[in-house]
């Protein structure tokens, strides 16, 4: 067990944790945009940003890839720390006018209208689409493009990700809400991948219900498992 | 590339992943771009995500995804070649040439790149085209300097005819 | 070269080469660096060779390429040894004149020597040259004495010795020790102590450990790196052997450039040379020491520089800094303990060692022992590479070994510490050159890049290059570093295109604060220097480009015209011909005019007119 203090409590954690994740844990308010418990975390967004003093050196820093460390203090939300965090958040809205999950934080932290050039993106590249892809689903079928202020998160060659199954786990973690996806009776679309796939009917009660791909995808790494188990929708296995 | 050349490269450096950008290089060097069919070889070959390879070949400079004229045209944008002047010479090949930095003249001649010193300052402004280095150029030198590889290239055409 | 068992076997090899050389011989020294290879040096040499050839004097004297000199403006350099007569701009036709009037008479050549520029006085030797006179080069200077792809010629000037030395008489322990005392700081920016960072590799818990040496010379406008490693590279690994043996180390790495083709090509020859003479691999000179180190070209990222990126871009990955909350020495490439260090730090270790803790902390200040490589560029007279002992003032590097500024300009600042540094203006050239100096004055050491400005350099329009720079060289993690840089760009830019707002000041120094407490690596951390620095000692430059629409240096297009003095033209038409707009107008013997609406201000008048009665306000 690892003691250290956040805001003056003294609070307790395992040794591996981060500081981030304990604080949610205890209830502190840290607001975080590239961070899931699920995931790896990654200190791109900057926006869990912390006074962390070690020692005697006190210092900004992000507290979702701190890892926790006895007898440090973490600070939430000293002046400083609120200072970093409008500006992180003033270059987000300037980046994502219109991503609701920002204009809240903006409006949480009054923040104002930007001063910089609004850029109508729509993504914050927290990574987190990349991410889940990897480390959760397994195909590993989108990833960051390119470096600098040209970053960008997509396939490969940008479009239609030959590994991709349309799982649709992008979509469902994407902060921004940018990621869509589109389903009919015949196909499936994850509409910022260009990814299209044709859907697959249930054996047994015949309504479409998943990605062809995606099913053979699932039978391909799962072992043990009835081979005609990916044939039958959620109602009928 | 055929598939074979593709595995020497892979060879020489044992099928490593680690030398992913190694790899890279070679192969570049030889075809003088990132053809799409090649990195599916290699993406095959290797068993490795064709998105790390995606992700290497557009973070790093040295490697392009689109095929690059026979001659390339490489501008130091350093900063002791930027103090004497290298926007302007810049400026000047990109209207001589009618083109941007990362684009390739219709004629397939010439691309067009930048490149952040090449550790040749004393001689700045920098410009290399092909594998040689023009130092001390100025705007008024950029045409003059060009035309002499179109010559040349014209040139070799005719000998071949 | 046949293997070398051991250190006395190294020592009988040393004598065997003296022996065989005779240092009255005449030898022709011709640079070989990147520099002089641009101006044509292999033809020079080339000539030489053929001249030598067709008049049998094979016997009667030697020729050797060596490395850069540093001289590299004057190049194609060539020394005549042993006087050292120093030969600038030679062209393979001088070879002739060379062999038959210096080599063979005795007599000099005025037209290829060396003019002092303010005595008009010819400068015969090397050495009272005045681009060499006020420097201590006793890093570089070997680069002159040897051929970088001989190892003979670095075992003849003492080569190995170091190592020799410390594998019979040093434990690691003491080696560090040795390394502590001698206070050497890392000289690939920012100024670690190097023995303080292999002791705590040393004692990092872990199977394997690691030491590399970090060639990526990121710095645009600084080559000491390359020029190091092109011209002696055995220096450097000699350095990574004894640091491989302090550390507790069996491989390392070889980080460089990729646009360093010839220093790729010297190292690996080094290197194989080693391995062939048992310097490298298993059991080095007998002593049980095993250490192999392998070459890996970098893909043209300057953030990978960066020891965390680095290491991921080693690992076959994006270079991708991580945070550093636990060490690179405890969990560096592959997670195991890896020490890394610069080229030249490297390169300090095996002079240490030979000279002694007591003659090398002779010199320098308080806080920087030894010498420092500059890159001397930009506006000054004579640019190349300086080295010069730490605690030199800017003013003697510049003005002394620099020659001063060219034409009739005035020094206006010194750029030192790359997009990670700042301004450093004339107000504030007699500080002592260290790294603490220069940290203090807003700038930093750096790896070495000394870009020197005058009023024709617009301090608005630097910030700028360097924010344009760092916007698309930071990796794009972080939304301080990728879009604060990127914003901090486009104000900058705007206020040298006449966009400029009341307010815009401010706001760069409220971005900068965030941009430097809130990104996860040094690149973003240090990204706002430039800005800042010029801010701090120009700030009247930013309020005339804000304020007036006005560009004091006459470098921001949108800021200038092109006007012709109707004085001083004399019609001469040469302007006219080079324009490319179209926008000189005039007749044979009338001045000319320029239209303002049709100049795209691209400057090639003016460089062309030979009468100065181009201007721009
Ligand atoms: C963005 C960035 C770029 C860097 N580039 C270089 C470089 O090109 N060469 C170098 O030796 N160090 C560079 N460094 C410093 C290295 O991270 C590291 O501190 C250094 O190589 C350690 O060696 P030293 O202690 O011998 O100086 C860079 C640092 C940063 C943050
Ligand atoms: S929908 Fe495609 S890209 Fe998104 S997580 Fe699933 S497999 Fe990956
Ligand atoms: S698409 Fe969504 S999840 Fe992916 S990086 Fe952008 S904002 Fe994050
Ligand atoms: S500070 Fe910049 S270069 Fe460093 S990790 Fe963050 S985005 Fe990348
Ligand atoms: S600056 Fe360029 S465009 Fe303007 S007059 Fe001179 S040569 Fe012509
Ligand atoms: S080059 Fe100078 S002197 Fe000649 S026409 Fe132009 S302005 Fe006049
Ligand atoms: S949540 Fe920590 S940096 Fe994004
Ligand atoms: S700045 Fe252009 S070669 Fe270095
Ligand atoms: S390359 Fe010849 S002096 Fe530098």
């Amino acid at each position: 067990m690892i003691t250290f203090t956040i805001d003056g409590y003294e609070v307790q954690a395992e040794a591996g944790q981060n500081v981030l994740e304990v604080a949610l844990d205890k209830g502190f308010d840290i607001p975080h945009l590239c961070y899931h418990e699920a995931l790896k975390p990654y200190g791109a967004c900057r926006l869990c940003v912390a006074e962390v003093t070690s020692g005697k050196r006190t210092r900004l820093t992000t507290s979702c890839n701190y890892p926790v460390i006895e007898g440090i203090s973490v600070q939430t939300s000293t002046e400083k720390v609120i200072r970093a965090r409008k500006m992180v958040i003033e270059l987000l809205l300037a980046r994502c006018p219109d991503a609701p999950i920002v204009k809240d934080l903006a409006r949480e932290y009054s923040v104002g209208r930007p001063r910089f050039t609004a850029d109508n993106d729509d993504c914050i590249l927290c990574g987190l689409c990349e991410r889940v892809c990897r480390e959760v689903v397994g195909p590993d079928a989108i990833t960051f493009l390119g470096r600098g202020s040209s970053r960008k998160v997509g396939p490969p060659l940008e479009i239609n990700p030959k590994t991709c199954i349309a799982c649709g786990a992008c979509v469902y973690i994407c902060p921004t809400d940018c990621i869509k996806l589109k389903e009919n009776e015949k196909e499936r679309t994850i509409v910022r991948w260009g990814r299209t796939l044709p859907m697959k009917t249930c054996v047994v009660c015949g309504r479409s219900f998943a990605p062809w791909f995606q099913l053979e995808y699932f039978r391909k790494i799962t072992e043990g498992i009835p081979k005609d188990f990916w044939d039958k929708c959620l109602d009928c296995r | 590339m055929d598939s074979q050349a593709i595995d020497q490269i892979l060879q020489k450096y044992d099928y490593g992943h680690s030398s992913i950008i190694a790899i890279l290089q070679d192969l570049q060097e030889k075809e003088n771009y990132l053809p799409e069919k090649d990195l599916d070889y290699v993406s095959e070959r290797l068993s490795m995500p064709l998105t790390r390879i995606y992700r290497i070949a557009t973070f790093y400079n040295a490697f392009s995804l689109t095929p690059r004229g026979k001659y390339l045209v490489n501008v130091c944008l350093g900063t002791a070649c930027h103090v004497r002047g290298a926007a302007r010479v810049l400026d000047r090949i990109k209207m001589y040439l009618g083109i941007d930095v990362g684009e390739m003249t219709k004629d397939k001649l010439f691309s067009l790149e930048t490149v952040n010193c090449l550790g040749s300052c004393a001689l700045g402004p920098i410009v290399v085209i092909g594998n040689e280095y023009h130092g001390q150029m100025t705007p008024a030198k950029v045409e003059s300097t060009i035309k002499k590889y179109r010559k040349r290239s014209s040139r070799k055409k005719d000998e071949k005819d | 070269m046949r293997r070398i068992n051991n250190p006395q076997e190294l020592e009988k090899i040393r004598e065997e080469i003296l022996t065989r050389r005779d240092p009255n011989k005449p030898c022709i020294t011709i640079c070989s660096g990147t520099g002089c290879h641009a101006y044509g040096c292999e033809k020079v040499a080339e000539a030489f060779r053929a001249e030598i050839r067709k008049r049998g004097l094979e016997e009667s004297m030697d020729i050797r390429t060596t490395g850069c000199h540093g001289f590299c403006e004057r190049g194609p350099v060539v020394v005549i040894n042993p006087e050292k007569i120093f030969y600038q701009r030679v062209t393979p036709e001088d070879a002739g004149e060379i062999i038959s009037e210096t080599l063979l008479k005795n007599s000099t050549i005025d037209r290829l020597l060396y003019t002092h520029p303010q005595t008009g006085e010819k400068i015969v030797r090397e050495d009272d040259v005045p681009f060499y006179q006020g420097q201590m080069r006793v890093i570089f200077g070997n680069n002159g004495k040897i051929d970088p792809t001989k190892i003979e010629d670095y075992i003849a000037i003492g080569g190995y010795s170091a190592l020799a030395k410390v594998l019979t008489e040093f434990s690691p322990e003491e080696v560090i020790d040795t390394i502590k005392r001698s206070a050497l700081r890392g000289r690939g920016g920012g100024g670690f102590p190097a023995g303080v960072k292999w002791e705590s590799c040393r004692n990092a818990r872990g199977d394997k450990h690691y030491v590399i040496c970090n060639a990526d010379e990121g710095d645009p406008g600084a080559y000491m790196d390359r020029s190091l490693l092109e011209g002696n590279p055995h220096s450097v690994l000699e350095g990574m052997i004894i640091g491989a043996y302090a550390i507790g180390s069996d491989e390392g790495y070889i980080y460089v450039r990729n646009e360093y083709p010839l220093a790729v090509r010297n190292v690996g020859i080094a290197i194989d040379q080693l391995r062939d003479c048992g310097l490298l691999g298993e059991n080095i000179l007998g002593t049980g020491l095993d250490f192999e180190i392998k070459v890996n070209r970098g893909g043209g990222a300057f953030v990978c520089g960066e020891s965390t990126a680095l290491m991921a871009s080693l690992e076959g990955q994006a270079g991708e800094p991580r945070a550093k909350h636990i060490h690179t020495v405890e969990s560096g490439l592959w997670d195991k303990p890896t020490n890394l260090n610069n080229v030249e730090t490297w390169a300090n270790v095996p002079l240490i060692i030979s000279r002694g803790v007591k003659w090398y902390t002779s010199i320098g200040t308080e806080t920087s022992k030894g010498t420092k490589i500059f890159s001397l560029v930009g506006k000054v007279n004579n640019t190349g590479l300086v080295e010069v002992p730490m605690g030199i003032t800017i003013r003697e590097i510049v003005h002394d070994i620099g020659g001063g500024i060219p034409g009739n300009g005035e020094l206006k600042a010194v750029q030192t510490g790359g997009p990670s540094g700042g301004c450093i203006p004339e107000s504030l050239i007699d500080i002592p050159v260290d790294f603490d100096k220069l940290t203090e004055v807003g700038s930093m050491m750096g790896s070495g890049g000394m870009i020197v400005m005058d009023d024709r350099t617009c301090m608005v329009d630097i910030a700028k290059y360097f924010l344009n720079f760092l916007k698309d060289e930071s990796c794009g993690k972080c939304t301080t570093c990728r879009d604060g840089t990127r914003r901090m760009y486009e104000i900058v830019d705007g206020i040298t295109r006449g966009e400029g707002r009341a307010g815009d000041i401010e706001l760069l120094e409220e971005l900068s604060w965030v941009v430097s407490e809130a990104s996860l690596c040094a690149l973003g951390q240090t990204a706002p220097n430039p800005v800042l620095s010029t801010i701090r000692y120009f700030r009247d430059e930013y309020e005339a480009h804000i304020k007036d629409k006005r560009c004091p240096a006459g470098v921001c297009k949108a800021l200038i015209t092109y006007l012709i003095d109707q004085e001083k033209c004399t019609a001469c038409g040469r302007c006219k011909r080079v324009c490319p707009s179209e926008a000189i107008t005039g007749e044979k013997k009338v001045p000319h005019k320029i239209d303002p609406e049709k100049c795209i201000r691209c400057g090639a008048c003016i460089a062309e007119c030979k009468f100065d009665a181009i201007e721009v306000v």
